[in-house]
């Protein structure tokens, strides 16, 4: 293997990684715009479709990802009422917290469920064919990199026409700039709220199918690692915006794709600090966000 | 006069319930005291946090890694000699061939917390808000992260053990003690005060010449070091542990610990810690059944179930904690007396 093969495999898995992050960062964005709330528990979405996956790995495979999209969407929108609606309007850390404990009741639930048949972790089979390779110009690419690739671009186009041209969308968005103006001027905000919850979930169904292909073994802690680093990713990027948003969740699945492959191999096990390291010093730099050019950090206002 | 009383109060309360959960541990089995002895180590715990999380207002995950360090650096150096040479092969030479006591071990973890939040605090502490949230969970992922990798300073990825378990009732009742009145110490002063104004308004602090990042800066510090000595406590009581053992879970307990008891006063983050950890010993007690009246038997793995769902309940319910934030005041008919 020559070394051009070996960065373009690189990159490709790392573009393929940042595919399926971007995915989640816009999942995170959008509840994150309408609500002004980091949810935590994001995750532990694509960990709920994910076993919906497992356990209906006996169905058809369109059946299957039927499931998983409506389990996923259904917890959303019931997390929504139950969680976010009583906390609209506390403090960024209480909802930060609360959803933390969400994260971790609704892990504790999936480890009760997981364990039903006396061992841990579930296999998902059904879209295993995915994860083969193929050769793309003498380089084995995995399918499922394309696919990621491909999904992702799919969905974030279709968001885009979504926010841009539709009226629902146009009202998204008024609500993410400024939610109370955006109310006075007649915004209904349940409406508003359901419909990023709802489309936040659909993300993370998707990014549940995506991520099983890879790692095709459910655990409880299935998505807590990666939802944690696009988090991080969101706030490098610009959480105020969605764009910078996904731009920063892309960023740094690409980002620790790269630096990995650039690490002497006795060094990767340092990945996550060299990774962090770089984390604090564009914080430092621009704490306002990696791509939020031509616009000031929020300054202090008496 | 009245005054006095009410700041003799406030210090007294949280002092007093953690001196009965001591004694109440005096009396108990072995096998249940150690129960209490965890309650002890939060309550350091989630009091070191609350020093620079409930003074500040900013949220800050990285507070475990100097309780990591805390405790690494106690149990490393707490481990008799002549088992270190086999155990801890690869330490440098300087760490390997030295062994100190029990009371010097508490306050090197102090140090080293301290020092390594003050130099970590001195780029950071501009940031707020979110920005600051995640450069500060940064901090705990390089420290997990090297902690666990590099051997010359601890035990890499293999459990560190052999640490003399020192923190019995006494010294968890002490230490926590200790932690408690140096916070109260610390947010009635000149600086702490300060720290509070620019928790409230930012910006009119600044006004009133308060040097906010100066102020979270110290807090800061005093934070890392108090958090270092309650990770030394920590290791003095568990006798082994590994680097996942001060990592995310423990964050994210002891913030909902702080978050649930009222992120904004000291009484809070000691009736959050000791509320929530006498809730988990409880609900592991009942996973084995439980005799209150009736038997109480709940099935294996609901423990951490009931535990999610009523922090998120009383975080849903009551966003300010339970004791709304504030501290303990005597009821008003006692103290007209």
């Amino acid at each position: 293997m020559t070394l051009a093969t070996l960065t373009f495999q690189t990159l490709s898995d790392a573009v393929g990684l940042g595919a399926i992050y971007a995915l989640m960062a816009v999942g995170i964005g959008l509840v994150f715009g309408v609500l002004r709330l980091v949810n935590f528990a994001y995750g532990q979405l694509v960990m709920a479709g994910a076993y919906t996956l497992a356990f209906t790995a006996g169905w058809p495979i369109a059946w299957s990802i039927v499931a998983c999209f409506a389990v996923v969407v259904a917890l959303s929108l019931a997390m929504d009422l139950v969680v976010f609606r009583p906390l609209r309007g506390q403090s960024p850390a209480v909802m930060l917290v609360t959803t933390f404990a969400i994260a971790f009741l609704l892990q504790a639930i999936a480890l009760i469920v997981d364990l039903r048949n006396g061992q841990l972790g579930e296999v998902v089979p059904s879209l295993s064919s995915l994860a083969q390779p193929i050769t793309v110009a003498g380089v084995d690419v995995r399918k499922i990199t394309l696919v990621s690739i491909a999904v992702a671009a799919g969905a974030l186009a279709l968001l885009a026409l979504l926010l841009m041209r539709t009226t629902i969308g146009l009202h998204t968005r008024a609500a993410a700039s400024d939610f109370r103006t955006a109310r006075l001027v007649g915004v209904r905000a349940n409406r508003v709220i359901a419909f990023a919850v709802v489309l936040s979930g659909l993300i993370a169904a998707a990014v549940a199918v995506l991520l099983t292909v890879q790692l095709p073994f459910v655990t409880p802690d299935f998505a807590l690692r990666d939802t944690i680093v696009v988090l991080v990713g969101v706030v490098v990027g610009g959480i105020d915006r969605l764009w910078t948003a996904t731009l920063g969740g892309f960023t740094i699945g690409f980002a620790s794709g790269v630096i990995n492959s650039a690490l002497p191999t006795d060094k990767t096990v340092y990945l996550d600090s060299v990774v962090f390291a770089l984390v604090i010093l564009v914080l430092l730099l621009r704490p306002a966000g990696l791509f939020n050019w031509g616009r000031r950090a929020a300054v202090e206002r008496v | 006069m009245s005054r006095h009383l009410d700041a003799a109060v406030e210090l007294a309360a949280p002092m007093l319930l953690v001196i009965a959960v001591g004694l109440i541990s005096t009396t108990a089995s072995a096998s249940n005291q150690v129960y209490f002895l965890n309650a002890l180590v939060s309550v350091a715990i989630v009091v070191a946090i609350y020093v620079f999380v409930g003074n500040s207002g900013v949220i800050s995950f990285g507070q475990i890694s100097f309780v990591a360090i805390g405790a690494f650096a106690a149990g490393v150096m707490t481990v008799p000699l002549d088992s270190k040479k086999n155990v801890l092969a690869t330490l440098f030479p300087l760490l390997r061939d030295h062994t100190i006591g029990d009371v010097p071990s508490l306050l090197l973890a102090a140090a080293l917390g301290g020092l390594f939040a003050f130099a970590v605090g001195l780029p950071l502490m501009r940031l707020t808000g979110l920005a600051a949230g995640i450069a500060t969970f940064a901090v705990l992922e390089i420290t997990h992260n090297i902690l666990r990798e590099w051997t010359s300073i601890g035990p890499g990825a293999t459990t560190l053990s052999l640490v003399p378990e020192s923190t019995g009732p006494r010294q968890g009742t002490i230490g926590a003690l200790v932690v408690i009145a140096i916070a109260f110490a610390y947010q009635r002063s000149r600086l702490g005060r300060q720290l509070r104004a620019s928790r409230e308004d930012a910006a009119a602090a600044h006004g009133v010449g308060v040097h906010v990042h100066l102020q979270r800066l110290w807090a800061f510090t005093l934070s890392g070091a108090l958090a270092g000595f309650a990770g030394a406590l920590l290791v003095h009581q568990l006798g082994s542990i590994t680097t996942e053992e001060v990592y995310l879970e423990l964050t994210f307990v002891t913030l909902a610990m702080l978050v649930v008891g009222g992120m904004t006063s000291l009484w809070g983050a000691v009736v959050g810690a000791l509320a929530i950890s006498g809730l988990d010993s409880f609900l592991s007690q009942a996973e084995q059944g439980v005799h209150i009246g009736f038997t109480l038997d709940l099935p294996q793995g609901s423990r951490l179930v009931c535990l999610g769902a009523i922090m998120a309940l009383v975080l849903i319910l009551r966003p300010s904690g339970l004791t709304g934030g504030r501290e303990f005041r005597l009821p008003r008919s006692w103290r007209r007396r």
